[in-house]
């Protein structure tokens, strides 16, 4: 009963320093891999590598853009841990970006007179809400009528890409402005939110640290957690115990669908200052990487979630000063997922000859 | 048929099949003659569905052997089995759903034709075997559509058609209605007239004496006898399926009991195969009280669990805990009403294996007793699980360790020490010592004998009658979705017990 | 705004065809998934598979000079693709869903990165003859449905063709049954003597050939260059479509020609400036989906192992 001739062996008692090792390798193997594919491109491995350091952590400023892109990734992520520690697989974090960032660019653009700490909290809370609103539709779905959440989500994330498409092309549309280019109104500089350092670091990547302690004492120390944590290890038993289940589940959208909308929030409020098209720019897809690398533990979110940005960031300037073609972002992010997977089997099983 | 004359079609010598902890089949030695119905009698864990594994091929054993119309044979699979025609009707139907009759049957014999599917064989055979044995069902039917007695046809067919001279049948009856059980012992007839074997599986009576000619017993993995069913009766074949030493009560002290605190009136249920697995089942524990339910599992007693703690609706009927009406509470409300749950399933239901053993002690109550301002009273959990794990005697090297490194007498220590130490007015017990060894079944038998002294009602739910007979006041029999028989402890025998559990008039 | 003009037999014409057209990609990348999913493999990474045909198939043209030898290129990486999938989910048996994302990100990320090798940072972007128009005699000059359905490339007709044969195949050929038996109960399959790895990598590898036919139609048929994503979550269509389709490979065909039909539709509305956004008809066929998934969640459950790996002796 084997195609490739190979078979599964448990592994009689896999050891917990294997275990913590496996993304740490994981990661290194993801190095690796950009070496060869960089070598492939005609470029050299090593100066590439250090091109893509010296983009990312090299001076202050590059540091800043790694840690905006960090904290993107770190807010989605969070978001993609409580789902799937509940055994729900939200793959809609495109969407609930987006809904997060129209509600956040909205409410900026019509609460005009509002002091900015006040309009900051706010923006938080609605796109939160709008993220969750987003969320919960799937979720609801899922608790009530059984549908697969995967398929859902996905075609939310569409349904939110076209209403973001439309409204900056048409409602939410910046009047006259030169070029065409879709967006929206700029917001006013009153309302952006502070930058740290003299970088392009925004109030945002504290925000996304402290929601990493944030989750992690609600998933581990309030029943609220306890119960998500129950529902994705055992759901018939946490019935048993007299946990609402579907209760539960619908919960989970919710706050991984604010935190998504969260990060839309920031995109906007923090770099781009308007509404515009591709807002999540992938990021719906790359947090549940970063969730995944880091074993949906936030401490380790928080790491995998600067490890991606560093990667992203490190690239976009290798390309500009190397010259050597970019794009590799994606497929790094690809390999590391299939390499983790690997690395779990390994973890448990040895493969043997069958 | 002169089986005297006759040479054995199978025989087994010697099988030993050892599984980790325990010995399902000790040295069993059986053989079955060509055109004979033989039964295989015996209560659950006496090693008889093991033994027909071995027989098909999915089990190896560690010494004896096989012999096949004389010829001893190595069967490493199925496939072998089915190559020598041997062939088997699991409890668990390996069938698949949206397929046609003829389909499931044809499904990977060289009938099947190269490429295009061709079903014309398989429906020529069904026709035939529809004929011959009176195994009638539409070939063209899609086989969820089918009824369980039809299904099981199917099985049946599958084997005839893969050329089984041999057919094992695993529990056929207990999906079966009345009428489809006098059905199958027709085919079952008219097989043997054919010179085929038979061997069926069974833990009832009635039906063994009804359509066997010979039966064997096991009992704790060895066989107690093979007879003749000419020369034996239903209340002989309960005694040797069961008997054994009885342990007297002698711990239990009379007690005077208290209001009700369980009150079951007309429950019908359907089990998870659609049919009706409660048929009107009424009963009440009253406080302080341990009624005990006997029966062979599978007769609703998993289904009577279920829908009294709220995880499973029932189609008619009431459930009252105390004097509070929960016929449509959910789990969570009936625990607040007081009801506490024992488990069948330890492992799957009872406990979640991946959470620490702290994280399960509070799984009903974290959210009542252990919470303060939204966050888990971390200190109160850590004193509230030492107490348990001291007073249930719960051994473990940290209650941060996961519950899977618990063995299973020390979950189930753990398990009632969290329904207990909450005081529940009623507690379900159902099959509390399965798979228990000695000193933590004793323990658990204390535990429930002391709740029951401190006022709480129990039904012990249990197929085991030494426990039963010893713990109980009040003695229930649970036998195809109702309630058969009821006496007080003192006067129940072990001989009457067994009559009612295996379906025979006492 | 001159709404007569949309009875015309012209804007009819062009609008069936361009519909037909839009669908075959989503056609051929939609059949792929439902052999993946009746054998039990959820694949979620149709998307990945797609470009990557999209750019193999292109890069082929360019390289053989020839379009259907670039197809088979095409083919050829969607079948590697498709084995990559299914050595994670049947032979190493892990998160189907995970493994699907990995696809994902690795085909897009991939298929761009080996563009640009291919061909440099260009100004103009290489172009292709590609696959050109064919035109079946006859037939293509009867009123309306000649020019809908007999003008067409040839990965057209052959999306078409593959449908009722492939529907054929699940349902009437001895393979098809055991397709549907190890989607559905692979214990009792393997009980059966039926190689159930065998049969998902089979299908898998099935799904991700189709998938990149269904990319290589954009690139070299349809737009006749290649550009990053190109395929605009068609993938991810595709999975949603046999969802609709209830596993079906007519109606999985019929879904698809519904999200042809949306796109076709609102490209006219954005050309002729009418008043409706064409984003609402372009996000119709994606809340239809959820609709139609939710009135008949209770009836369509799929195979019964979709997602589940399958281990002897468990379960």
């Amino acid at each position: 009963m084997s195609v490739l001739g190979l078979r599964l062996e448990k592994r009689p008692s896999p050891s917990p320093a294997l275990r913590a090792l496996a993304p740490v390798a994981t990661a290194v193997l993801a190095l690796a891999a950009s070496g060869v594919l960089i070598r492939a491109a005609g470029g050299d491995p090593f100066e590439a590598m250090a091109a893509i350091g010296v983009g990312a952590f090299g001076n202050l400023q590059n540091f800043g853009e790694t840690m905006v892109k960090a904290a993107a990734l770190i807010l989605v992520g969070l978001g993609m841990i409580v789902a799937f520690r509940t055994q729900v697989a939200n793959i809609g974090g495109e969407g609930q970006i987006i809904m997060g960032a129209i509600a956040g660019t909205w409410l900026g653009l019509t609460l005009i007179d509002v002091h900015p700490a006040v309009l900051f909290a706010l923006v938080i809370l609605i796109s939160f809400a709008a993220g969750a609103f987003w969320g919960a539709i799937a979720g609801w779905l899922k608790a009530r009528l059984q549908l697969n959440e995967v398929i859902v989500t996905i075609m939310l994330n569409y349904l939110a890409i076209y209403t973001l498409n439309w409204l900056v092309r048409g409602p939410m549309r910046a009047p006259g402005l030169a070029g065409g280019f879709p967006q929206s109104e700029a917001l006013a500089q009153a309302a952006w939110w502070p930058r740290l350092a003299g970088t392009r670091m925004h109030v945002g990547v504290l925000l996304a640290l402290a929601l990493a302690i944030l989750v992690t004492v609600f998933l581990t120390k309030t029943p609220w957690g306890y119960r998500l944590r129950a529902v994705g290890a055992n759901a018939q038993a946490a019935r048993y115990g007299g946990i609402l289940v579907g209760r539960t589940i619908l919960l989970a959208m919710v706050i991984s669908g604010g935190l998504a909308g969260i990060a839309g929030a920031g995109e906007i409020y923090g770099l781009h200052h308007r509404l515009l098209d591709g807002i999540s720019s992938g990021y719906g897809y790359t947090g549940i990487v970063v969730a995944l690398l880091g074993k949906l533990n936030p401490y380790a979110t928080v790491l995998a979630g600067i490890f991606f940005a560093a990667l992203a960031v490190g690239m976009e300037a290798m390309q500009r000063s190397l010259g050597t073609p970019f794009a590799l972002i994606a497929s790094i992010q690809g390999l590391v997922v299939l390499m983790m997977l690997l690395a779990d089997v390994l973890v448990e099983y040895r493969i043997r000859k069958a | 048929m002169d089986s005297s004359e006759a040479a054995p079609l199978v025989d087994l010598r010697g099988i030993v099949k050892r599984f980790p902890g325990v010995v399902a089949n000790d040295h069993i030695s059986l053989s079955v003659l060509p055109g004979e119905v033989h039964a295989l009698l015996g209560e659950n864990g006496a090693g008889k569905t093991t033994l027909m594994n071995v027989l098909y091929g999915l089990y190896q054993p560690e010494e004896g052997e096989i012999f096949y119309r004389g010829r001893a044979v190595r069967l490493a699979s199925p496939r072998d089995a089915i190559r020598l025609g041997i062939g088997m009707v699991h409890q668990h139907f390996m069938l698949v759903p949206p397929l046609t009759v003829a389909e499931n049957v044809v499904l990977g014999t060289p009938a099947c034709g190269r490429v295009i599917l061709d079903v014309a064989r398989a429906r020529r055979s069904i026709a035939d075997l529809g004929d011959r044995y009176g195994l009638t069902v539409n070939p063209d039917a899609s086989v969820w559509q089918l009824s369980v007695g039809e299904q099981q046809r199917v099985e049946i067919i599958k084997a005839l058609f893969r050329g089984a001279e041999v057919l094992i049948l695993d529990e056929p009856t207990s999906v079966l209605t009345p009428q489809e059980v006098e059905g199958l012992a027709q085919v079952l007839r008219r097989m043997a007239e054919e010179g085929k074997a038979v061997i069926f599986i069974s833990h009832k009576l009635r039906e063994v004496m009804a359509v066997s000619h010979r039966v064997t017993v096991l009992r704790g993995g060895r066989v107690v006898s093979t007879l003749a069913t000419s020369e034996t009766s239903e209340a002989k074949l309960a005694a040797l399926m069961v008997g054994r030493e009885l342990v007297t009560g002698a711990r239990r002290q009379p007690h005077p009991v208290g209001a009700k605190a369980l009150n079951v009136q007309g429950l019908q249920a359907l089990g998870d195969q659609g049919l009706l697995a409660l048929k009107g089942v009424s009963l009440w524990v009253n406080e302080g009280e341990i009624v005990g339910l006997a029966g062979v599992s599978g007769n609703g007693q998993r289904e009577l669990a279920e829908v009294v703690c709220g995880l499973r609706k029932a189609m008619a009927g009431h459930v009252w805990i105390g004097g509070d009406e929960v016929s449509r509470a959910s789990p969570a409300e009936r625990i607040r009403a007081g009801l506490a749950y024992v488990p069948e399933e330890r492992k799957r239901i009872g406990s979640i294996a991946d959470f620490s053993i702290a994280e399960n002690v509070i799984l009903e109550t974290h959210q009542s007793t252990f919470s303060r301002w939204g966050l888990l009273d971390q200190r109160a959990i850590d004193a509230h699980v030492s107490e348990i794990l001291r007073d249930y005697d719960v051994r473990t090297p940290g209650s941060h360790n996961l519950a899977r490194t618990l063995s299973g007498g020390n979950l189930q220590k753990l398990i009632l020490g969290r329904e207990l130490s909450r005081h529940p007015r009623m507690l379900v017990a159902a099959q509390p010592t399965r798979g228990l060894d000695v000193g933590a079944t004793e323990y658990v038998h204390e535990r429930l004998l002391a709740a029951r002294e401190q006022g709480t009602g129990v039904l012990l739910i249990s197929e085991d009658l030494d426990e039963v007979m010893s713990l109980a006041d009040r003695i229930l029999v649970i036998y195809e979705g109702k309630i058969v028989g009821e006496m007080a402890s003192a006067e129940a025998d072990v001989a009457t017990l067994g009559l009612l559990m295996g379906g025979a008039r006492a | 705004m001159d709404w007569s003009q949309f009875l015309e037999e012209a804007f009819l014409v062009s609008l069936l065809a361009g519909a037909l057209r839009l669908s075959t990609p989503i056609i051929l990348a939609g059949l792929g998934e439902v052999y993946a999913e009746r054998s039990g493999v959820l694949n979620l990474g149709v998307e990945g598979v797609m470009l990557m045909g999209a750019f193999a198939s292109f890069w082929g043209t360019t390289v053989t000079g020839s379009a259907w030898l670039g197809l088979l290129i095409g083919m050829l990486a969607g079948a590697a693709m498709g084995a990559l999938m299914a050595f994670f989910t049947v032979t190493l048996k892990v998160d189907q869903v995970i493994s699907g994302m990995g696809i994902y990100l690795l085909g897009g990320g991939m298929s761009s990165f080996l563009y640009r090798i291919a061909y440099g940072v260009r100004m103009l972007p290489p172009s292709i003859e590609g696959l050109s128009g064919l035109t079946i005699p006859v037939l293509s000059d009867l009123p309306i449905i000649g020019p809908v359905l007999f003008q067409h490339d040839a990965l057209v007709y052959i999306a078409l063709i593959l449908v009722p044969v492939l529907g054929f195949i699940l349902s009437r050929t001895t393979l098809g049954l055991k397709i549907r038996a190890v989607g559905e109960n692979p214990e009792a399959a393997d009980t059966l003597g039926i190689n159930v790895d065998a049969t998902r990598y089979l299908c898998v590898i099935l799904g991700g050939v189709l998938g990149a036919l269904g990319g290589a139609y954009i690139s070299i048929a349809h737009l006749k260059i290649f550009a990053d994503n190109m395929t605009v979550g068609r993938g991810f269509i595709a999975v949603a479509i046999v969802y609709f389709g209830k596993w079906r490979p007519f109606m999985t065909f019929v879904g698809a020609l519904v999200f042809g039909s949306a796109y076709a539709l609102q490209l006219w509305i954005q050309a002729s400036g009418a008043p409706i956004p064409h984003q609402l008809l372009l996000m119709l066929p994606y809340a239809l989906t959820i609709v139609i998934l939710a009135v008949v969640a209770r009836q369509a459950r799929g195979p019964a192992a979709l997602t589940r790996p399958f281990r002897r002796g468990e379960g």
